[in-house]
């Protein structure tokens, strides 16, 4: 008779599930699908809007695609950069954290969240007042130890807007790494070890030349591409970075690098590798304070064009269509990454 | 060479543990081991002081700066030092105001983030059913969405409430459309619920149910069961998703960027001050609000540390 009154012990929880669930449908599924039908409409907040049905416009998609190519393009190679960047100093500091942090550990763990404290604006800001062209870094670089020419500005440049995007989202990337570097079963390097697995010498020679060599590359073209608007850098100081960067990447992976960390921690690593990139690479890409704060108008990257469109211009079928644009672009970012890295390793360690 | 790595040895030594280094298992060391191991103990440790300094110095600027005096409107250059910020917060139009609403939607934010988060991570760690892996799933895709998409999506369905057909008729004026208050909230619970699920479903992976059981065996009903042997054990996993929603909520710009309309929370007032000016007001409360975060990440981890030792001595 009881019994009958309460609920069956299977409904349990999708009774605790419903309001959330709810929530979230009404507000993150519902939205998107609006949104989908505002990108195949026509019209403007102030003229009204004609939607499916009716019409059925494609031309939103092509159209901004071609028309707003550049910025796509500016947010992949930005938002690509800082990732890279982003793992680069990640990597070895989640290491260190996980592996020699000893007492420290919990105090360097909260360093690492430190900035998320403070406003993500503010934070923008600050970098803003340090790169300025009477901040403390010119003042440092350009007049103290004269670098740089007395005319040599950061701000409005890519590499402000890339090194924005990398500080802002290093904790992202920081994290992840920790918890799955910090997972490794350490008795796993010491047999390693016991088996004669010593420095990385020859291997890490190569490995490291030639990706030094090749991010330097990609760094120099990247920041150069958009500043000089298709002139590129020539071959010869790319040629020059090359060379400082095969020779830097090869010290270091013939000094630094042994043959247990290339063969043990850092496959084990993978997973994480994989989640704090997406979680690195999605904000970044899609972000447009640090290119409206820290950038020039050739800068812009397509969050910028998102927010301009719904918010200035109220040209909802044009910005809706970006946005899709947008998350499909991050999805094949996504599945070309996946598949470059092994998808069994990643499913082996989300699982 | 030698000598550098007698001193490197002792000094090291404390903070490499389990991770023998290769020269302590070997006959005799080769000099380039040596160098090796060397560069592999002091760049490593040198390499994270840099790298946290990276992390702290954008902080730092914003303490010092909210002590600046600037010449002209803009607070990018450092003039002379000053304590009339300090002294006088919230002297500038609209920023009291949006301090305050930043405080009320984050307050109200958690609360509901909280309740909805926590309840379906209890579903999701305590039950198996037949969605299980697609309720995870679907937790999931929210945080993978960039913000401006949440943002966006959530302005064209405020805005279909108003001129499109369906909606308009249903739904009456004034709820969602003209923007404010109620959708600032709505935004912010929205993607504050999959934070909350993660966080506190984490905290209870390990959750003993035999407790649970014992308490029933001992005549205690579901309810009283719940708040006397559950909530208890739960309580630091709820606590530390609540202060994660807190923080996220009143520094979230983005999403609020897109769902304020004209009513501003602190980071969307700081987005309109910026073109005209930008007082030194803006890093007081910014380091006001960093003081305070620091302080309460210290109350709950003491909290928690308490929590923590309740769950170690739990019978076995």
């Amino acid at each position: 008779m009881k019994r009958s009154l309460r609920p069956s012990r299977r409904a349990i929880p999708y009774l605790l599930m419903a309001p959330g669930m709810l929530w979230l449908v009404l507000f993150f599924v519902v939205p998107n699908i609006q949104m989908l039908v505002f990108s195949l409409s026509e019209g403007t907040l102030r003229t009204g809007f004609k939607t499916p049905p009716s019409v059925f416009d494609l031309e939103n998609y092509s159209g901004s695609l071609v028309k707003f190519a550049g910025n796509f393009a500016n947010s992949i190679v930005f938002g690509g950069l800082a990732t890279m960047l982003c793992f680069l100093i990640g990597y070895p500091l989640a290491y260190a954290i996980a592996f020699r942090g000893g007492r420290w550990k919990n105090l360097l763990l909260f360093l690492v969240i430190a900035p998320f404290f403070t406003s993500f604006l503010i934070r923008t800001i600050s970098w803003r007042i340090i790169l300025g062209n009477d901040g403390p870094f010119l003042s440092i670089v350009r007049d103290f130890l004269g670098l740089v020419p007395a005319n040599f500005s950061i701000l409005g440049t890519p590499l402000a807007v890339v090194g924005g995007l990398t500080y802002q989202f290093l904790p992202f990337m920081v994290l992840p790494l920790y918890v799955s570097i910090e997972k490794v079963d350490r008795r796993l390097i010491e047999a390693a070890q016991d088996l004669y697995a010593g420095p990385w010498r020859r291997g890490g020679l190569i490995a490291g030349a030639i990706g030094g060599a090749l991010l330097m590359v990609a760094l120099q073209f990247g920041l150069g591409y958009a500043s000089l608007a298709g002139e590129g850098p020539g071959p010869t100081p790319a040629l020059i970075s090359g060379i400082m960067g095969a020779v830097i990447g090869g010290a270091i992976g013939s000094t630094l690098i042994s043959q247990s960390f290339i063969r043990v921690t850092f496959p084990l690593s993978l997973p994480g590798v994989f989640a704090a990139s997406i979680l690195t690479f999605i904000p970044s890409i899609g972000d447009y304070v640090n290119a409206q704060l820290l950038g020039s108008p050739k800068t812009q990257m397509i969050g910028n064009v998102i927010q301009s469109r719904f918010l200035a211009q109220n040209d909802y079928p044009t910005a809706a269509a970006l946005a899709f644009l947008l998350m499909a672009g991050i999805l094949v970012a996504i599945a070309m990454y996946a598949r470059a890295l092994g998808t069994e390793e990643l499913t082996g360690g989300t699982a | 060479m030698s000598a550098v790595s007698a001193q490197s040895g002792p000094a090291a030594s404390g903070a490499a543990s389990g991770v023998g280094p290769s020269a302590a298992s070997g006959v005799g060391p080769s000099a380039g081991q040596r160098l090796g191991s060397f560069a592999d103990r002091w760049l490593l440790k040198v390499f994270t002081v840099g790298a946290i300094t990276y992390l702290m110095i954008p902080i730092v600027v914003m303490i010092v700066f909210s002590f600046n005096d600037p010449v002209g409107k803009f607070n990018f250059v450092w003039a002379k030092f000053s304590l009339d910020a300090w002294m006088t917060p919230l002297n500038r139009p609209g920023l009291a105001d949006a301090l305050r609403i930043s405080i009320f939607v984050a307050i109200v934010g958690t609360f509901f983030a909280t309740i909805l988060g926590t309840l379906i991570a209890l579903a999701l760690v305590r039950y198996r059913f037949r969605a299980r892996n697609a309720a995870n799933l679907f937790i999931f895709i929210p945080m993978a969405t960039p913000e401006i998409v949440l943002g966006a999506s959530l302005l064209s369905i405020f805005v279909a409430t108003a001129t499109l057909e369906p909606f308009k008729s249903i739904i009456p004026k004034g709820i969602f459309y003209p923007l404010g208050l109620p959708t600032i909230i709505i935004a912010h619970v929205m993607f504050n619920i999959s934070y909350v699920v993660v966080t506190v479903k984490a905290r209870i992976q390990g959750f003993d149910r035999h407790l649970e059981e014992a308490a029933m065996d001992l005549g205690a009903n579901e309810w009283t069961t719940f708040w006397k042997v559950t909530f208890p054990l739960i309580r630091p996993g709820i606590i530390a998703a609540a202060l994660l929603a807190f923080s996220l909520s009143i520094d979230d710009f983005i999403v609020t960027n897109f769902t304020s309309g004209l009513v501003s929370t602190f980071p969307v007032w700081v987005w309109g001050t910026i073109r005209n000016n930008l007082p030194p007001q803006v890093h007081v409360i910014g380091t006001a609000i960093f003081l305070v975060a620091v302080g309460g990440v210290a109350i709950s981890t003491f909290l928690q540390s308490r929590g923590g030792k309740t769950v170690a001595i739990r019978p076995r």
